[in-house]
């Protein structure tokens, strides 16, 4: 199980923090050739995030490049040069339909099957306008190589003509939309930014929100934001005893060939049993259990 | 029959007998005020006739200290002035010469300063010796060091100028003052005290010249030969500021919170712990993470010792922090408090880190966060001269607590920009890794093989512990092999061991 928690976003115009973003220990890491490059730098951009793919250990994180859109002069440069360095996932910034992840899907296998490695690049649409809200469900399943797809807040609000507030009211629709679409189609739901860096005690709870939405993760701008998501996603110890216990009598009803399972007196049915699995591979993949210790 | 008259004979053999002369008559009386006497005291004296009567000769050694830090008016002021005077020839052995010191590099060109001994060099002066412009090599110590080489001989002090934040006529001296006309605050005079002991002639110069009695003192009337009232002895607002600031640096806080592990888990923390730590961003946030696993387990600290700062000082308050021993206050907030409580302490920077010391701090001193410019696979440290080879920062305290301290912990990023800081050889050796025991960086920690079993506490403890050797390499895929150092031939620097002995030599540059 893959952990999309926290993914980090990294401007790539800035080598610094390209290569120390790794050793703060977000799930992914989101270089960005988009809005945090200016036109002129596209392309001195592109080459560094190339290099730094090539050349960064950036051990098991998981790296994905935001790419500037294929109606622009650079988004199909973007495409060669992150599939060629061997990037993960291409994050496709503004998604609005289905047709524009199948066309970014177009460029990527072009690269890949020159390089032989058909199907290793994952996509993942960020979705920012109410167009894309409509199609959410249409834009994850566009491929298989989806991954995820995540809520860009900020071009969101413009687009409804509102802004953001600190309760997140302009974005209940989206957000909703936005999980359902993911889970309905079998991928991550990634939640939008949030900026204020002065302000962790609102991040936190915006955090502890969205989980309880049904959200895989949030993206992130600081690495001070990470632990404070890791701290909100990791399962309790009270959820993770209960969903041992659930565990154990499943395999013990299994030896037993039983079919109905029970404990402390109440039924065992199939969600509880996703649900306790869930618990278990997350704690086991945020560091709270070892696997040895579960089996 | 028993006279003072009568008894004249028997007081001329036994004066005799015992080989002292006889009283005569006491001298008179005097009958000024007191307050008005103490203003003709003999001790009392402007810069220039200090100097003349101090006997001060070519080729002959000065002291200084650097409490102020960047602040520091002294060590220009008073060159200026020997310089002015016509002296030539002279040794300046100061405790450590920073940025603001710029102006020695005129003196030494003009030959009134030809020999230095430091513990550090910043800024031009550091480049212009780098490059080449004295003669004689400089001396490095680190402090323990120098306070012994002061006390042994091997540094033999003529005259020392001290600068001091009050003074009496007498030449009661602190590095505060409790009057209202204070002008500056240092703190500590921890690293002039051993130069007030042994130096030949000691002149006090301060910019608060106060009635006596300037009690208690940190340096006595006893050890003072003359007091110079002077405008400004230092900036004390360039110490450091004076607010507890906490780092938003990334990097910074994921260091300290690293560092804050180890010290947790390496079997040390525990009741009645001593500890000494750093002023840099990593070493204060470092701080706060114990902090909070002091409260959290009831665990305090029977002293802290060192460069004190602020937080230090609210940990004392707060009462997790024993008592504080203070060589050098590393901001006002540290100055202050040695100033109002009796349980933050002065000490000398022989009583500090002196290897001749049986009973010096450091040897009592659990744990130590260090910083470093480079570190090497074999552990060796390097704080003084930068990976462009030139020399760029101070020894201060670093092998003298490396070495007597339980547990040392260098805290150093692996990569600074393009700077590699974990390396295969350092640039000059400073701190031997046989004293190093565990190097915190971004990427992992490593453990000095020396003590297998910090390591395996460490790993039990969920730690990430990696090998040195892997470090390295990782700082080399990243940066490459960066080219060899154009040194030149000139030897500008020695470093000296806590034995006095030569260690290492830096070679000019540049």
């Amino acid at each position: 199980m893959r952990l999309r928690r926290t993914m980090m976003f990294v401007p790539g115009n800035n080598p610094g923090m390209m290569q120390d973003a790794f050793i703060y220990g977000p799930d992914s890491i989101m270089l960005d050739l988009e809005d945090s490059v200016t036109m002129a730098e596209k392309d001195a951009a592109r080459l560094l995030v190339y290099n730094a793919l090539k050349t960064v250990d950036y051990g098991d994180t998981e790296m994905v490049v935001r790419i500037n859109p294929l109606n622009t002069p650079y988004g199909k440069k973007d495409v060669e040069a992150v599939v060629r360095a061997g990037v993960d996932v291409i994050r496709m910034p503004k998604t609005e339909t289905a047709e524009e992840v199948v066309e970014v899907e177009r460029e990527i296998e072009k690269v890949e099957r020159e390089l032989g490695c058909l199907g290793r690049t994952k996509i993942m649409a960020a979705i920012e306008s109410a167009l894309g809200i409509v199609n959410a469900y249409a834009i994850a399943t566009a491929s298989k190589r989806m991954m995820g797809i995540a809520l860009g807040a900020e071009d969101y609000c413009a687009n409804l003509k509102t802004q953001r507030t600190p309760d997140g009211d302009e974005l209940r629709l989206a957000r909703e939309t936005i999980v359902v679409a993911a889970r309905a189609a079998g991928i991550d739901a990634l939640d939008t930014v949030y900026s204020n860096l002065n302000d962790m005690e609102t991040f936190r709870r915006e955090v502890e929100y969205i989980k309880t939405l049904g959200f895989d993760g949030k993206s992130i701008i600081n690495p001070r934001q990470i632990e404070i998501v890791n701290e909100v996603f990791a399962p309790k110890e009270k959820d993770i005893e209960k969903a041992r216990t659930i565990l154990a009598a499943i395999k013990e009803a299994e030896r037993k060939g039983s079919g109905v399972i029970s404990v402390n007196g109440k039924m065992v049915d199939k969600p509880v049993v996703i649900r306790a699995q869930r618990t278990i591979d997350l704690a086991i993949a945020s560091g709270i259990l070892k696997k040895e210790e579960v089996l | 029959m028993n006279t003072l008259e009568e008894r004249k004979a028997l007081i001329e053999a036994t004066a005799q007998r015992m080989g002292k002369e006889i009283h005569t008559e006491s001298p008179a009386k005097a009958t000024e005020p007191r307050t008005a006497l103490q203003h003709e005291s003999p001790k009392l004296v402007s810069l220039e006739e200090a100097i003349r009567r101090t006997g001060l000769r070519d080729g002959m050694t000065i002291s200084f200290h650097h409490h102020f830090r960047g602040g520091d008016k002294v060590i220009n002021m008073v060159v200026a002035k020997l310089a002015e005077m016509g002296f030539k020839d002279l040794h300046l052995a100061s405790s450590s010469l920073i940025d603001v010191h710029e102006p020695l590099i005129e003196h030494i060109k003009n030959g009134v300063i030809t020999r230095i001994s430091t513990s550090g060099l910043r800024g031009e002066l550091a480049k212009a010796i780098s490059s080449g412009i004295m003669q004689e090599p400089v001396v490095f110590r680190s402090h323990g060091t120098r306070g012994a080489a002061i006390a042994n001989g091997d540094i033999h002090i003529d005259v020392a100028f001290i600068g001091a934040s009050s003074a009496d006529p007498m030449g009661n001296s602190c590095g505060y003052s409790r009057s209202e006309n204070a002008k500056s605050i240092c703190g500590s005079l921890g690293y002039a005290l051993p130069d007030a002991q042994h130096a030949d002639k000691v002149v006090i110069l301060t910019d608060d010249l106060v009635p006596y009695p300037n009690h208690p003192a940190s340096i006595s009337e006893n050890l003072v030969d003359y007091v110079v009232e002077v405008e400004s002895v230092g900036d004390s607002s360039k110490i450091a500021s004076g607010a507890i600031r906490d780092t938003k640096n990334p990097r910074d806080i994921l260091l300290a919170q690293q560092a804050a592990r180890v010290i947790i888990n390496s079997g040390y923390f525990r009741d009645g712990f001593s500890i000494q730590t750093g002023s840099g961003g990593a070493s204060l946030a470092a701080v706060k993470f114990i902090r909070e696993e002091m409260l959290h387990q009831g665990i305090k600290a029977s002293f802290a010792l060192g460069g004190i700062t602020a937080h230090m000082v609210k940990m004392h308050e707060e009462g997790l922090i024993g008592r504080l021993v203070d060589v050098q206050s590393f901001d006002k907030v540290a100055a202050e408090s040695l100033k109002n409580d009796p349980m933050h302490q002065e000490v000398s920077a022989n009583e500090y880190a002196s290897a001749d010391e049986a009973g010096s701090a450091t040897h009592l001193l659990d744990i130590v966060i260090l910083s470093a410019l480079e570190v090497d696979v074999n552990f060796n440290v390097n704080v003084l001269v930068g990976s462009d080879g030139v020399i760029r920062g101070a020894i201060g305290g670093h092998p003298d607590t490396a070495a007597d301290s339980a547990l040392s912990i260098i805290v150093c990023p692996l990569l600074r920009g393009r700077i590699p800081c974990v390396v295969d050889e350092v640039t000059t050796l400073i701190t031997p890794g046989s004293s190093v025991d565990v190097v915190v960086t971004e990427y992992g920690i490593a453990v000095n093989p020396r003590r297998p079993e910090l390591a395996e506490r460490l790993e039990a403890a969920g730690l990430k512990v990696v090998d040195i050797h892997a470090l390295a390499q990782r700082a080399r895929r990243v940066i490459g092999n960066p080219a060899p150092l154009p040194f030149g031939d000139k030897v500008v620097g020695v470093v000296l061991d806590r034995q006095g002995r030569v260690q290492d030599v830096i070679k000019s540059i540049g």
